[in-house]
C-alpha cells in the first residue's frame, strides 16, 4: 500500500499551490539535507517529467530550496527561499530535463560541500507523499515517511549482521530492510527503516564498524 | 501492512455488519496503523479542520495569486447570493464560493489543507461549510466528514490515484468531489452503503477529466473545477439519499478510472502541453507569466473581447 495514514489523505497542511510539486518536492528537498547530514553549500537539482515543465509556476523551485533550508510543508519562508537561500550561503541551480523517468514527478539533487558530495533522487507520488529512488547511484525504495538510516558500507560478509546486531543492542527494531550493490565486492547500501528516531550515539557506533563508510540518517 | 479495508465494498461491509459509521472504520484503521490514541487522531484531525476554516474565511475576503491569473471570485459569488437572484440555490452556490475561496488562497501561496491534494484542496471544505449551515452539525462530526472524506480517498489512492499527473484531474478534484459526497450523505444521516452510491454517482461523471493547467499552474482551470466539483458532490449526494443507487459498483468506478488516467496522453496530465494550457490564450498567458509579457492588459483586452 502506497498510502497507509488517512492524513495522507487528508493532509499535509501546507503552503500552495500544489501538494505534489510543492509539499512533495519540500519533502524531497528536506530528505536529501537530512541524508547529506547538514545544509551543503551547493546543489543542482535536475528535474524531470511534469517537475520539469511546470517547476516555476508550482513554486516547485522555491519549495526544493525550502526543504534543503530545513522548512517543512507548511512554512511560510518557502515564498523567500531563494533569498533565506542566500542569507545562508546555500549556491543552487536548476536544469530542467528532457530525458524520461519512471514517474513523472521527479527531482535529482546533487550537492555537497568542502567535504562531501552527494546525489539524492527522489519521486512525488501524489498528495504530498514522496519516496527516495536513488543515493549516490543505489537505487532504492525508501517512503521518508519511517525514521530511517542508509549505511553504506564494502561488499563484504558480516558487515549487514554487524549492523543488524548494533541495532539489536539498543533496543531499535526494524520494520524494513534491504540491500543493494552496484557491483560485487565493491560497495554497498543497506537501507533500514526503523520505528523510532535514532540518537546520534548509535549512528556512530555504527560507523566504527569495520568496512563501513559512511551513515546517514532520516528522521521522522 | 495490515489494514481493515482495501475496497469500499469492504469498508462497507465493515460498516454495515459492525452497526458503525464509515468515519468510525477509518478512525480505527488509523488507530490500528499508527498505534496512536483515539484522541490524538481526533485532535490532528481537528487541526486540519482548523486550516481549512481559516482559508475559506481568507479566501472570502478576497486574495490575489502571485501571477494575479487567479483570485476575487469567491467575493462576487457571495455577493451574487446576497442580491437574491441565485437560480441554483444558495446552499449550492455558498459551497461552490467556499470551494473557490480555497483554492483562491490555495494559488496564493496560502496555507490550506491537501484534500486529497492542493489543486484539490477546496470541495471537500467548500461542501462541508456550506452544508453546516443546513445541518447544524457538531465539532465531532464536522471532524468525521474529513474521516469518511478519507476513507473514500484512502482506497483511491491506494486502487487508482489522486495525481494529476499521473491520473488526470478526474483523480484529484474528480476524486475530492467523490469524497465529500460520501462525506455529505453521512452526515445527513444516510447509510454506509448511500455514501458509497454517493461517491460512486459523483466519480462517474467525472471521468476523463484532463489536467491541464494554463502556464502549468494551480490556477486555470483548477479553481472552478474545485467549485464544480463541489456542485457534483452535492447533487449526488442528494440523489444517494432519495434513493438513487449507481449501476456500476464504486470499486469498479475508481477502477474505470485507474484505466482511464492510464491511457490517456501525458499531454494532458499535468505537463501544460495540451488542453487548455496549449489553446492561443492559454499559450499567451504563459508567454505572459514566464517571458516578461504583460498578463494585465491581456487578460484586459481578452475580457473586452468576449
Amino acid at each position: 500500500m502506497k498510502f497507509t495514514s488517512v492524513f495522507d489523505i487528508i493532509g499535509p497542511v501546507m503552503i500552495g499551490p500544489s501538494s505534489s510539486h510543492t509539499a512533495g518536492a519540500a519533502r524531497i528537498g528536506r530528505v536529501a539535507r537530512d541524508l547529506f547530514g547538514r545544509q551543503p553549500k551547493w546543489v543542482k537539482i535536475y528535474l524531470y517529467g511534469s517537475f520539469a515543465e511546470t517547476y516555476r509556476g508550482h513554486g516547485t523551485d522555491v519549495a526544493l530550496i525550502g526543504g534543503l533550508l530545513d522548512y517543512d510543508t507548511d512554512d511560510e519562508r518557502i515564498k523567500t527561499a531563494f533569498q533565506e537561500a542566500q542569507a545562508a550561503n546555500l549556491q543552487f541551480e536548476f536544469f530542467p530535463e528532457t530525458a524520461n523517468k519512471e514517474h513523472p514527478n521527479t527531482a535529482r539533487l546533487v550537492m555537497g560541500d568542502d567535504e562531501n558530495e552527494m546525489s539524492v533522487e527522489g519521486i512525488s507520488i501524489g498528495g504530498g507523499k514522496i519516496e527516495i529512488s536513488e543515493v549516490n547511484g543505489f537505487k532504492l525504495r525508501l517512503t521518508g515517511g519511517m525514521p530511517a538510516i542508509l549505511v553504506v558500507h564494502d561488499d563484504r560478509a558480516g558487515c549487514i549482521a554487524n549492523v543488524a546486531n548494533c541495532l539489536a543492542m539498543h533496543n531499535v527494531n526494524i520494520g524494513h530492510m534491504e540491500v543493494s550493490r552496484i557491483e560485487r565486492g565493491l560497495t554497498a547500501l543497506m537501507v533500514i527503516e526503523v520505528d523510532q528516531n535514532i540518537d546520534k550515539r548509535i549512528i556512530d557506533q555504527i560507523s566504527y564498524i569495520p568496512h563501513i563508510t559512511k551513515v546517514s540518517k532520516i528522521n521522522n | 501492512m495490515d489494514v481493515l479495508f482495501h475496497s469500499v465494498r469492504e469498508l462497507v461491509e465493515r460498516a454495515e455488519n459492525e452497526g458503525k459509521l464509515i468515519s468510525e472504520i477509518m478512525i480505527e484503521q488509523e488507530m490500528l496503523i499508527s498505534g496512536r490514541t483515539r484522541e490524538e487522531i481526533f485532535s490532528q484531525m481537528d487541526r486540519n479542520l482548523v486550516v481549512m476554516e481559516e482559508a475559506v474565511e481568507r479566501g472570502l475576503r478576497g486574495v490575489q495569486s502571485v501571477t494575479g491569473l487567479t483570485g476575487g471570485d469567491a467575493v462576487l459569488i457571495q455577493k451574487y447570493i446576497a442580491s437574491g437572484k441565485s437560480l441554483a440555490g444558495d446552499l449550492l452556490l455558498d459551497a461552490v464560493s467556499k470551494a473557490v475561496a480555497t483554492n483562491e488562497v490555495n494559488a496564493a501561496m496560502g496555507t490550506i489543507c491537501a484534500t486529497p491534494t492542493a489543486g484539490s484542496a477546496g470541495v471537500v471544505p467548500g461542501t462541508l461549510f456550506a452544508v453546516k449551515n443546513k445541518l447544524n452539525p457538531t465539532r465531532e462530526q464536522m471532524v468525521r466528514y474529513l474521516f469518511t472524506s478519507g476513507a473514500f480517498g484512502f482506497v483511491v489512492a491506494n486502487n487508482a490515484s489522486i495525481s494529476g499527473a499521473e491520473g488526470g484531474c478526474q483523480a484529484e478534484v474528480g476524486s475530492a468531489s467523490a469524497m465529500a459526497a460520501a462525506a455529505i450523505v453521512e452526515m445527513a444521516g444516510g447509510t454506509p452503503q448511500q455514501c458509497a452510491e454517493g461517491f460512486a454517482i459523483t466519480l462517474k461523471n467525472m471521468l476523463g477529466l484532463v489536467c491541464d493547467p494554463v502556464a502549468g499552474l494551480v490556477e486555470v482551470p483548477c479553481v472552478k473545477r474545485n467549485a464544480m466539483g463541489a456542485s457534483n458532490s452535492l447533487v449526488a449526494a442528494d440523489m444517494a439519499l432519495a434513493g438513487v443507487t449507481s449501476r456500476i459498483p464504486c470499486d469498479e468506478v475508481i477502477g474505470a478510472m485507474y484505466r482511464i488516467g492510464q491511457a490517456m496522453s501525458p499531454n494532458l496530465k499535468e505537463t501544460a502541453r495540451g488542453g487548455l494550457a496549449a489553446t492561443p490564450t492559454g499559450k499567451a498567458i504563459t508567454h505572459a507569466i514566464f517571458d516578461g509579457g504583460d498578463l494585465k492588459s491581456l487578460l484586459k483586452s481578452r475580457a473586452a473581447n468576449n
